[in-house]
């Protein structure tokens, strides 16, 4: 069983939009949404949620007062700035290291594990599907990403699938990190913009760290031309395969107001046509 | 006055709507990209980058010849950073969060601090826009001390932009708290309608006012408008899908630049803004808790 993951970099490329048009012509595939922290898939997917779970991250500091001497000493180990001067935990500060729990000579904190989500195994019309929320303000956000990744790996287990497809975070950081380990391969969605180059840069830079072969698609590509070509420019000196262009089309807007992909909303555009024969070179690519 | 822009759903236009705000105001502004995995500002304000530093957090170096293998750092450890074996003691330097517990809690003082890298802040200037970004060295997954890095400047009497990062986990957090205002940019689809209503919430967790700017107003549908009003939020700006806009912004110009006639829309905000901040305007949010 393989695993593509679908990245961007620079957020609004359409790399949603995109998955959900390749989950509508992958065969015998499940999903995974790892983009935890601004989760939008499901309003293309639709799933039924058959199971849901509480994401326990880490742990959270708890002073209790009636224990508490006041003598100072976890407002001096706290690398965080979490706890005020009358001795109570900023809650988004807290790191959970457990350094004030530990030092605590009155064991007055608490250490309580906190919920920090939530995760679900879903049906879609497509396939199955792993997604999850994280809450807001939460940290962790990699760890929850690590875990949906390792419960669709189970459940494509299970139901025998051959592949899972993954819509990944934005950016370069911890989630982004969480979802490419492992991965058999990797899309980056980009735009002919400066910024998406940037950040597609950097995106590509983080693949061969990690040793994940990457391959590029971008996405609205008449935008500007000069910058399409300079994208693929980059690409070739790169050695990273282009799968294709698909020019900007507002009927991706359309379907998803009609909460469809673009492949069931609007199969006759050039865009669907384009994504039909991006989603064959990703296949081939695979091997 | 501090303002974050922020949006919940990235490529909304945050980096759009902050640069074209920092050209068109009078005065000094002072202009911070916290969006340190993906940092874009720099591309449209063009900076001239004058100073250069890395930011680094410390992380345990155990000198063997002083441990007794006695364990306590990993058993302290809440982030699986260090392994004591009987023979020696492993380091996993990526796993670090820099907490310091165990050079506190070692008492044969084996535990030296070493260094990770984890960005560089880069400074610079530009008639009358002080610069300052942080970029994440690729590989790193530790954000929010970098961005706290790009944060951290003296007091400044001028108006500060903060440009954040997408999301509504810790980094956006760690951008969007301490400022006066969060400026929340969306598009009117259902993606952008999603995100922006986890992006309200995370702006009411931190208890700061704030407003919206609908970019592409005039792609997808009503529903970012109607739920604005719903909760109260006033709509600051739109700005229409045009295909010259979007045709400028991929070759990194500002719209002010291209399109001068939205310079006196831009510099309108910050007097609006400080009106809703303070209260001042009606039928908005502007008690802070």
């Amino acid at each position: 069983m393989r695993e593509l993951v679908i990245v961007s970099g620079k957020g609004g490329t359409g790399k949603t939009s995109l998955v959900a048009a390749f989950a509508s012509l992958a065969k015998n595939c499940a999903f995974c949404d790892a983009d935890v922290d601004a989760a939008d898939l499901h309003l293309l997917l639709t799933p039924k949620n058959r199971a849901s779970h509480d994401f326990q991250g880490g742990c959270e500091a708890v002073i209790q007062p009636d224990r508490c001497s006041a003598c100072g000493t976890c407002r001096d180990l706290c690398r965080w700035d979490a706890i005020d001067a009358s001795f109570k935990v900023d809650p988004v500060a807290c790191e959970g290291c457990g350094v004030c729990v530990w030092f605590c000579p009155e064991n007055a904190i608490d250490f309580p594990v906190k919920t920090c989500g939530q995760w679900f195994i879903a049906d879609t019309r497509f396939g199955p599907l792993v997604h999850a929320r994280l809450g807001i303000a939460e940290e962790n956000s990699g760890k929850l990403v690590t875990l949906v990744r390792q419960e669709v790996e189970n459940l494509a287990a299970i139901t025998g699938r051959d592949l899972i497809l993954t819509d990944g975070p934005p950016g370069v950081g911890c989630p982004v990190i969480a979802s490419l380990g492992g991965a058999a391969g990797l899309v980056i969605v980009t735009e002919p913009t400066v910024s998406g180059l940037h950040d597609l840069k950097r995106v590509v830079q983080l693949a061969a760290h990690f040793k994940v072969p990457a391959m590029v698609c971008i996405n609205k590509s008449d935008l500007n031309g000069d910058m399409a070509k300079q994208i693929e420019a980059y690409a070739e000196e790169s050695g990273l395969p282009v799968v294709g262009k698909i020019p900007h089309e507002p009927a991706f807007i359309e379907a998803m107001v009609q909460g469809q992909t673009i492949m069931e909303f609007s199969p006759q555009s050039p865009a669907a046509g384009n994504i039909e024969e991006i989603w064959y070179k990703i296949e081939t690519n695979l091997g | 006055m501090i303002i974050s822009i922020a949006s919940g759903k990235g490529g909304t236009g945050k980096t759009t709507v902050a640069t074209n705000l920092a050209r068109a105001v009078d005065g000094e502004v002072r202009f911070l990209d916290c969006d340190v995995e993906e940092p874009n500002a720099h591309l449209f304000l063009n900076p001239t980058i004058t100073e250069t530093y890395e930011i680094s957090i410390d992380i345990p170096v155990v000198d063997g010849s002083r441990c007794t293998r006695c364990g306590l750092c990993a058993e302290l450890c809440q982030f699986k950073a260090i392994a004591v074996l009987p023979e020696a003691v492993l380091t996993f330097p990526e796993l670090c969060h820099s907490c310091g517990g165990c050079f506190e809690v070692c008492t044969e003082n084996a535990i030296n601090r070493g260094k990770r890298t984890i960005g560089v802040i880069e400074k610079g200037q530009l008639n009358g826009i002080r610069f300052r970004h942080g970029r994440l060295r690729i590989g790193e997954a530790m954000v929010p001390p970098l961005i706290a890095a790009v944060k951290s400047c003296k007091q400044f009497a001028g108006l500060t932009i903060i440009d954040a990062p997408p999301g509504t986990s810790c980094p956006v957090i760690t951008s969007m708290r301490g400022t006066d205002f969060v400026l929340l940019v969306s598009e009117p689809t259902p993606f952008g309608l999603h995100d922006l209503k986890l992006a309200l919430e995370a702006v009411r967790f931190l208890g700061i006012p704030c407003g919206l700017i609908i970019n592409r107003a005039d792609l997808g549908t009503g529903d970012t408008a109607a739920y604005a009003k719903r909760e109260n939020i006033p709509i600051l700006m739109e700005i229409p899908f045009d295909r010259r806009i979007a045709k400028a912004y991929s070759r990194g110009k500002l719209i002010v630049e291209a399109f001068p006639e939205w310079v006196e829309k831009f510099k309108a905000l910050p007097a609006v803004i400080d009106r809703i901040a303070s209260g001042r305007f009606p039928g908005s949010e502007g008690e802070r808790e």
